[in-house]
């Protein structure tokens, strides 16, 4: 940190790897081992982008499966050998580490790692105004830990027994006994390794976040003056921070039970004809671990995501986003209780009825925040003067996904009406739409809006748009279906529903779904062309191309290490200012002074004019904002 | 064939999409389009397509809804499944009038507000009374549902009562077996490290309760009668769903659960209201247990009471099927157990001297 303050005058108006006098940087330490936050959020997004077409591809192989029983396989043998039964056919096993690695990846390595990881990194130095992280070197760490267990996760798909097959949830016994799904044996100790670098990436990242944010805002910056994004980011690195370690804990505990003959989670287990030496462990115990930090990873994908959207809807609608305050206590509300709902995800698991009653009411309680939060965007579009950018779209995407997806949490966080409901496909529907297609979508805008300051030039907006509409649309089809496919019961996680009179149904809606994820993934590759095409022939981005307030666009085209040359610039309003009454533009940015607006001051922030002339506001401006 | 004109509908695909960002561009360029001032030409299209999509989604929404209703809802046959269906469906309509009135004001919002050249957007960074109306309620509309909930859920969660009929499903991968308590109505010790090939409940012999158990492949149970179902696994985690009655408990290794409930129709009578003579309850797992999760099913069939008592006393006791387990009753037990398993004195006296003269022979 010290570094980068000294020397960042000298290196005005240059191209973005420009080098410090001091340390020469050459390609490894600018690309590869770079402790810059910018280089480091590419780093991550690469690699996120990465996971999402491996991830998204992996869902439409076993929606083949799904929605065409009867189509032979064949033409994948080349890519999967020997995971295509001699019928041509997946094999049934290898449909559910598909399943599996599916679900892994999509929430922790694109959607916690490609989204926080992401725009954490990106945005906190550049929107509070600070050189860089608080530790650049941990920063570079955290990607290397992440890149690391990138590797052993994507290992485990070519050894012969294939990658792990218990669910994403990993619940032992299953993710326990090798001898009861061949995806228990080395897969399963490569997930376990590949979790574990992986939460030391999180941690580390995490503690980067919350210090930086804490710390290093520059003068003027208080806390009521954070754009939501970065009370977002705030918000997810503590949830991430007391919850991982847990995950940690379950995983060590899990690996003690399968290779050192502890007894955790197993107890009276008969398999393969012998009775195991196990007694008194507690399958439900592990259940109650993931959970602690499964549900909190809920929102960590999340949140970032609410985030982003929150500031760009605000932006585009060219109006302050209503409701700042109660913005950030619906987000504060939702991260307290996200640690005390964990439990609904067990109602029928055999847990204590009791302790379900109290899962409900708490459950059903974290939906007030939610509302809260729908209602303010939908006010913060009213009266608008709504500009549709890439990102605006896939903004108003989200809002929709959330309302969809939240709403059947309403029915599936009652434990009543769980019981017929938990673990079939209106579940899948459930969080497909509210986490992770809102998520999603939320990465989605985030990479739209803030492209010209990641790479100094445009995406092609007709593209995006296509791409939108494709997206959105395209998802719809996919997971709307499936709220009646689960209110008919069909269990999730089956291969095949024709063992059941009861589920033989819905070959239509399940033609259609897959259909849809097929052509969902294609559109995706608009995005990629479109992505990587503009990164090196985009239209050149003007400094502030979406008339934002935020400190970011204040930086240079391409900025460089140190972000500003010269100076930090100082701030001296809350980021939301857009179509102030008497402003002569519809917005101001942050560093405009007070005094410099006295045509469209409200009457308090006039009175804050002496403090700016007196050069402590940072001091005194500690929540004056009405 | 069909691949050919795949890979050609692909290709074209691919070329008109090059051809629209290409013409884009250079649209761009001849407008001089190089500063973001203006806003993008395409601006009221987007408000459009909301529109129609917003009329269009909600459209087929409540179009499938209503039109399919049959193929999507189960009927149901159990007690509770008729309150948490209530339950379910009083949600429903809480939920769908208030997500289509949201969506249709998002939607028109997104319509109306639309960027107009000259325009400025209203500035109105907050009013808490419609926040504290919009916090207020919800909370008190998901509190009516959560208290109606509690109380669906304590009920259903009660203790059975005395006199219920229990059975217990013992799940295993990829399967399941069905023990009932005989004619004593107790169900007998069983302990995990009796289990074999043969005494797949792994039944406690030396318990006197254990004699009369018998084991079933299908889960006979009695219309209009309580029944406790006792569940457990072997091996994994598997998950007993029997969704006509709305019954879902998970099956774990080493902690016994339990579910009760009350059937409403039996299977005959589900055939004719459904016209579907072929028609059975199916029991399936839905916790994910391994290669043959998806295919873990076994028959339901729900009697008159008569129909099950008789059915009942038509079954043969495990010991009575396995008389070489005799062995492993304690010698002053063997009598009694003979009588409840109903063997005949005879032939269970003639099998133990059998498995005595086989032991003297082996020495």
């Amino acid at each position: 940190m010290a570094t980068t303050h000294t020397h960042t005058n000298i290196d005005v108006h240059h191209h973005d790897d420009h080098e410090h006098e001091h340390h020469e940087g050459n390609f490894w330490t600018n690309y590869i081992f770079s402790q810059d936050h910018k280089v480091i959020a590419k780093q991550f997004l690469i690699t996120g982008i990465f996971w999402a077409l491996f991830g998204g591809a992996l869902s439409v192989i076993f929606r083949l499966q799904l929605g065409f029983p009867d189509m032979t396989l064949e033409w994948l043998r080349p890519l999967l050998g020997g995971w295509i039964t001699p019928e041509g056919k997946i094999d049934p096993e290898f449909y559910l580490a598909l399943v599996t690695m599916h679900g892994t990846i999509m929430v922790f390595f694109v959607l916690t790692a490609g989204l926080s990881g992401t725009f954490s990194n990106f945005l906190i130095p550049l929107q509070i105004g600070a050189r860089d992280m608080a530790s650049g070197f941990m920063n570079m760490l955290s990607y290397w830990f992440f890149f690391l267990s990138s590797v052993v996760m994507l290992s485990s798909f070519f050894i012969e027994t294939g990658p792990a097959g218990g669910g994403w949830t990993v619940y032992p016994p299953l993710s326990a006994l090798p001898q009861a799904i061949q995806g228990s044996g080395l897969g399963m100790t490569l997930w376990l390794v590949a979790m574990a670098l992986f939460i030391v990436s999180t941690l580390l990242g995490g503690i980067n976040y919350i210090t930086t944010i804490i710390n290093m805002r520059t003068r003027g910056m208080s806390f009521t003056r954070m754009p939501l994004t970065i009370w977002a980011f705030f918000f997810t690195a503590i949830i991430g921070l007391l919850s991982f370690p847990v995950l940690f804990a379950a995983a060590l505990l899990l690996i003690f039970d399968r290779s050192f003959g502890t007894s955790f989670f197993l107890s009276d287990i008969y398999i393969g004809g012998e009775a195991l030496a196990n007694v008194g462990g507690s399958p439900i115990l592990f259940q109650h671990l993931f959970w602690f930090l499964g549900h909190p990873e809920v929102y960590i994908v999340l949140l970032p995501a609410l985030g982003i959207t929150s500031e760009i809807i605000a932006t585009n609608s060219r109006k302050p986003i209503f409701g700042y305050k109660a913005m950030i206590g619906s987000m504060l509300f939702i991260a307290i209780l996200s640690f005390i709902v964990w439990a609904h995800h067990m109602f029928v698991t055999g847990m204590n009825p009791f302790l379900g009653s109290i899962f409900m009411l708490l459950t059903l309680i974290i939906a007030v925040p939610s509302a809260v939060k729908i209602f303010n965007y939908v006010t913060t579009l009213w009266k608008g003067n709504i500009r549709f950018t890439s990102a605006m779209l896939f903004s108003i995407g989200l809002v929709s996904f959330f309302l969809t997806g939240g709403i059947t949490g309403i029915f599936l966080g009652n434990s009543a009406i769980d019981i017929q409901l938990h673990d079939t496909y209106f579940v899948v529907a459930h969080f497909h739409l509210v986490m992770g297609s809102a998520s999603f979508f939320g990465m989605l805008a985030g990479i739209y809006h803030w492209f010209p300051k990641f790479f100094g030039r445009m995406m092609n907006e007709r593209l995006g748009y296509i791409h939108f509409w494709l997206t959105f649309v395209g998802v719809y089809m996919v997971f709307f279906p499936m709220h009646y496919i689960g209110i008919a019961g069909f269990p999730r996680r089956y291969y095949s529903w024709t063992n059941f009179d009861t589920f033989s149904g819905f070959t239509d809606l399940n033609t259609l779904v897959s259909v849809a994820a097929i052509l969902t993934l294609s559109a995706q590759f608009i995005f990629l062309f479109n992505f990587f095409y503009s990164i090196f022939r985009g239209r050149k981005a003007s400094a502030n191309p979406w008339k934002s307030t935020t400190l970011e666009w204040t930086t240079p085209r391409n900025p460089g290490h140190g972000n500003w040359p010269g100076e930090i610039p100082a701030v001296y309003r809350w980021p939301y200012d857009y179509s102030k009454p008497g402003a002569k533009d519809d917005f101001i940015p942050q560093t405009i002074p007070f005094s410099e607006t006295p045509e469209s001051n409200l009457p308090h922030e006039n009175e804050l004019i002496k403090l700016e002339t007196t050069g402590d506001g940072a001091i005194v401006v500690e929540g004056n904002k009405h | 064939m069909t691949t050919l004109i795949v890979v050609l509908g692909v290709a074209l695909v691919l070329v008109i999409l090059y051809l629209i960002f290409k013409i884009s561009n250079l649209v761009s360029v001849a407008k001089a389009k190089t500063s973001d001032d203006e806003v993008d030409s395409s601006n009221g299209v987007h408000a459009l397509l909301f529109i129609l999509f917003m009329v269009f989604g909600l459209g087929g929404f409540f179009w499938y809804s209503y039109a399919h209703f049959d193929s999507y809802t189960l009927p149901i046959a159990s007690e509770h499944g008729a309150w948490t269906d209530t339950l379910f469906w009083i949600t429903m309509a809480v939920t769908v009038v208030a997500f289509t009135i949201i969506s249709i004001i998002k939607f028109v919002f997104l319509y109306q507000y639309q960027h107009k050249e000259g325009r400025k957007a209203k500035f109105y960074p907050d009013n808490h009374y419609l926040e504290l109306a919009w916090t207020i309620i919800p909370a008190l509309v998901l509190a009516l549902l959560v208290f109606t909930g509690l109380r669906a859920w304590n009920d259903i969660t009660s203790p059975a009562s005395e006199n219920a009929e229990v059975v217990e499903v013992i799940a295993q991968q990829f399967a399941w077996t069905v023990r009932y308590p005989g004619k004593d109505n107790v169900l007998g010790d069983y302990h995990y490290q009796k289990i074999d090939a043969i005494n797949e409940f792994g039944l406690d012999l030396s318990d006197n309760k254990s004699f009369d158990d018998f084991k079933s492949l299908e889960l006979h149970i009695p219309k209009g009668k309580e029944v406790l179902m006792k569940i457990r696994a072997k091996d994994v985690l598997h998950s007993v769903f029997l969704p006509h009655f709305r019954v879902k408990m998970d099956a774990v290794p080493g902690m016994p659960t339990q579910f009760k409930f009350i059937a409403t129709k039996t299977t005959s009578e589900m055939r004719d209201e459904l016209g579907n003579p072929e028609f059975n309850y199916e029991l399936a797992c839905t916790e994910i247990c391994g290669k043959g999760h998806f295919s873990m099913k076994m028959s339901v069939v729900v009697d008159t009471p008569e129909d099950f008592e008789k059915w009942k006393t038509g079954q043969e006791a495990w010991l009575k099927q396995n008389p070489d387990y005799l062995k492993n009753v304690p010698a002053g037990l063997r009598e009694s157990a003979m009588i409840k398993a109903g063997i005949s004195v005879e032939s269970g006296v003639t099998y133990l001297e059998g498995v005595k003269a086989a032991a003297v022979g082996s020495n």
